[in-house]
């Protein structure tokens, strides 16, 4: 038996607009290029992709199915700018075919500097899905997929999950492959679903790559080592961004025809069937420990935190945002709340990532700035400005009691 | 086949006072070390003081370099260079009588005489030299190197370090362009410094795009001023440094005006102009104007331990040039371990990514990342680090090697 598992990673940031040292202004956010990025992504991606899914699932009458893990950042921008993709996955919501799973509302890495803010941005993001898609999600999935031990022991006491994300890299499996059910070590019943990198980035990177040897990929051959699992293997997790299908990979790669036989091809072996996340861990039970002491991401060849962390300036940007937490907090002002949540997203310190000489292509074409230290400069001026509503703003003495409950 | 090049270039230390010297200088050293042959005629003011033969070819220190001193009064930058001895030797008439025949004539009312006895000189030397390429660097040596080539019948190759555009603006010398011009089309190859130079050598003199070849220059990073600064907390202010001559072309008044701004922001921080030039004056002035005189300091021109004591100082260098052909001085900033701020009308910012850039116009902006440099230690640490580890890709080797292929093309030799 090889169940394909695809899970598919929704997400935009709020961009910063420029703020100089000399801007004022509490609007922060780039509303003209957030709502053109969104609507250009919708266009390519997310509508024609959502109207493909759905055939998909239709055609194949709840023998396909996917699983859906969406920020709520996007979804707040979905429903500004493009409410017509919220529509769409509502609709694919209904079919019953699909998953939506659970992560932090702001695409932070709140995990690494707040517990308290992890644990408030998971159920604020739950409380979203329920809203909008009517479900409760039961797999985690942390930002970037960023997972050790500590996340697994978190996220089993925050409870309410059954399995959690992460990625198959090489150095955590040793020599065993992603394509079974593992377990945290002080797990007693969240297991642990990791991804088949190989497979997820043929189609996520290498599709339309003309000098790779298996190019062109098609939807039989790609069956092909899915079948190959059989046997040695339950599942094969295809963990990749949404915005694979049409913005990554445009439409002329055939990244769109691949998908829409995929499902026949794969299908055509009577071993073989779609699960969601959660069906994967219903069905299978762990073959095995896997101890990840130190930290993992999917990101990169490194398979670690070197994109969002990995200079002074991230790190610099990053800790001075969470020194702010108390300040903001007892100011009780929710959209100062709101602003100070929006910069936790990773995207602000991926921008100012200084290592793209080596891994250059991937991180400038998802920059919109024109060099990472242009973003850190932006992004320090306007933590400054929020700092220094947080000093205005914040209620004095008698003032005090509101600050507590607005924290 | 073993090339011998005639090279006419500009200045060898002691007497180097900017980046056209540092530039011949460090080509022609580095395509010595590859085995290269040159002979360098050097324009030199005064008489040679050798003793004998005045004509004696000067040791250069160098293998494979032989340095032939041409009488000349010629400065690179004309008076652009030095207010004080340059200007100072013009009569107030002259002047006058210059300025009303219309714009700045920084050259001197006797540059095409200068321009023309040192071809002659030129043609002179090169009766007794043996060479198969002849390369020129920079308007005043075009019309010695297209006679040459004429009458030699040798390939000429012109290097663009820097243009007429760059050096006047839209007020170009029809005198200088023509030449500019003529020695362009005369030439084999024209060689420039970057792309952003390129594009004005085709566009403004109508080169045609393949005869166009673009060479980076080059720093030298021997000698012992990798000392790391010392920590900046200690210093008290924070400085922010120009080096470069006061002109038009570098854009001191920009750099003034954002240091105005800064100044709203930060009290604690001086800015630091060192060199000279025709716009030193009005600059000083403008600093009083704007009422920062006090946070401004002009060094005038230096040189030698006094270049590295600048450095030493300083939290940032600014380079906020108007029109910048290629740039040494932010790689040279980068050696000293100072971090840079780059104008984006330069050769440099078109292939540097460790350096902070605006377009010269841009104070506010100028402002902003100055400020953010003063503030953000983790900031500068970065463009520190990984700014000199890129500046060091900038040899002059690989200039010269590329150098070398451009004259077997001329050369029609593989």
């Amino acid at each position: 038996m090889a169940s394909v598992c695809f899970y598919f990673q929704v997400h935009q940031p709020f961009r910063l607009r420029h703020y100089t040292i000399f801007d004022s202004e509490t609007n922060y956010f780039d509303e003209y290029k957030n709502a053109q990025v969104c609507r250009k992504v919708a266009g390519k991606c997310y509508l024609p992709t959502n109207r493909l899914m759905l055939d998909l699932i239709r055609r194949h009458e709840g023998r396909f199915k996917v699983a859906y893990s969406i920020t709520g950042v996007v979804l707040e921008q979905f429903q500004e700018y493009a409410p017509e993709v919220l529509a769409s996955f509502q609709e694919l919501a209904e079919t019953g075919c699909v998953e939506f799973l659970g992560e932090t509302y702001y695409h932070s890495l709140s995990f690494l500097f707040s517990p308290k803010e992890f644990a408030a941005q998971i159920a604020a993001h739950k409380k979203t899905v329920r809203k909008l898609f009517g479900q409760t999600p039961r797999v985690f999935r942390n930002t970037e997929l960023v997972y050790n031990n500590a996340l697994a022991e978190t996220i089993e006491r925050i409870g309410g999950f059954d399995a959690i994300l992460a990625e198959g890299a090489d150095h955590i499996l040793g020599w065993r492959s992603p394509n079974f059910v593992y377990r945290p070590p002080t797990a007693r019943r969240l297991k642990l679903l990791l991804k088949n990198y190989r497979l997820s980035d043929d189609i996520a990177f290498r599709f339309s790559n003309r000098g790779w040897r298996e190019w062109p990929l098609q939807a039989e051959k790609f069956a092909q080592w899915v079948n190959a699992v059989n046997g040695n293997g339950y599942t094969v997790n295809l963990f990749v961004d949404y915005e694979t299908f049409g913005e990554h990979q445009w439409e002329d790669t055939g990244i769109f025809e691949f998908l829409r036989h995929l499902p026949d091809e794969i299908l055509k072996n009577p071993d073989n069937d779609f699960k969601t996340p959660c069906e994967v861990a219903k069905a299978y039970e762990p073959m095995d420990v896997v101890d990840v002491p130190h930290l993992v991401s999917w990101a990169d060849t490194e398979r670690d935190l070197s994109a969002w962390l990995g200079n002074p300036m991230q790190h610099n940007a990053i800790q001075e945002l969470y020194n702010l937490e108390g300040q903001v907090k007892a100011a009780g002002d929710p959209d100062l709340l709101g602003c100070w949540r929006k910069l936790q997203t990773s995207d602000h310190f991926y921008y100012m990532c200084t290592k793209w000489f080596a891994d250059g292509d991937v991180h400038k074409y998802f920059n919109p700035y024109d060099s990472p230290y242009d973003s850190y400069i932006n992004f320090m001026n306007v933590l400054d400005h929020l700092r220094s509503r947080c000093v205005t703003e914040a209620p004095p003495r008698h003032g005090s009691r509101l600050a507590a409950a607005g924290a | 086949m073993n090339i011998k090049t005639l090279m006419l270039g500009w200045e060898f230390p002691p007497y180097i006072s900017g980046g056209l010297g540092t530039a011949c200088y460090g080509l022609t050293k580095a395509m010595g070390r590859l085995g290269m042959e040159v002979t360098f005629l050097l324009p030199r003011m005064g008489p040679v003081r050798l003793a004998g033969n005045p004509e004696m070819v000067l040791e250069s220190g160098l293998p494979h370099i032989r340095l032939r001193p041409v009488p000349s009064s010629l400065l690179p930058y004309g008076r652009f260079g030095n207010p004080h001895s340059a200007q100072a030797a013009v009569p107030a008439e002259t002047r006058r009588l210059e300025e009303l025949a219309g714009g700045p004539a920084p050259y001197g009312p006797n540059i095409c005489e200068e321009v023309h006895r040192y071809a002659l000189r030129v043609m002179k030397i090169a009766e007794t030299e043996e060479f198969n390429v002849i390369h020129a660097h920079d308007w005043m040596t075009f019309p010695a190197g297209v006679a040459l080539a004429a009458q030699s019948g040798k390939p000429l190759v012109v290097q663009i370090h820097s243009t007429e555009f760059d050096r006047s603006g839209e007020h170009v010398n029809q005198y200088v362009y023509d030449i500019e011009r003529h020695g362009m089309h005369a030439a084999a190859k024209v060689i420039t410094v970057s792309h952003y130079t390129r594009n004005i050598v085709v566009n403004r003199y109508a080169v045609p795009p393949e005869k166009v070849e673009v060479i980076y220059n080059g720093i030298d990073f021997c000698g012992g001023n990798a000392a790391p600064p010392p920590a900046s907390s200690a210093r008290g202010d924070k400085v922010v440094l120009f080096l470069g001559r006061i002109t038009m072309q570098k854009g001191p008044e920009y750099f003034l005006y954002a240091a105005k701004r800064v100044l709203e922001k930060e009290r604690n921080v001086k800015f630091v102009m060192a060199g000279d030039g025709d716009r030193l004056y009005g600059t000083i002035d403008l600093a009083a104007w704007l009422g920062i005189g006090h946070k401004v300091f002009f060094t005038r021109f230096l040189r030698g331990a006094d270049v590295d004591r600048a450095y030493r100082m300083a939290d940032l260098y600014v380079m906020p040039s108007v029109s910048e052909p290629f740039g040494i001085a932010p790689l040279e900033a980068l050696r000293h371990n100072v971090p840079v701020l780059i104008s984006k009308s330069s050769g440099i910012a078109e292939t540097f990514q460790n350096a902070l850039k605006v377009d010269f116009w841009d104070i506010n902006e100028m402002a902003n990342k100055i400020v953010a440099v003063l503030r953000h230690p983790p900031l500068q640490e970065t463009l520190r680090t990984n700014g000199r580890k890129e500046a060091l890709r900038f040899r002059w080797e690989d200039s010269a090697a590329r150098v070398s292929e451009v004259y077997h093309r001329v050369l029609n030799v593989a």
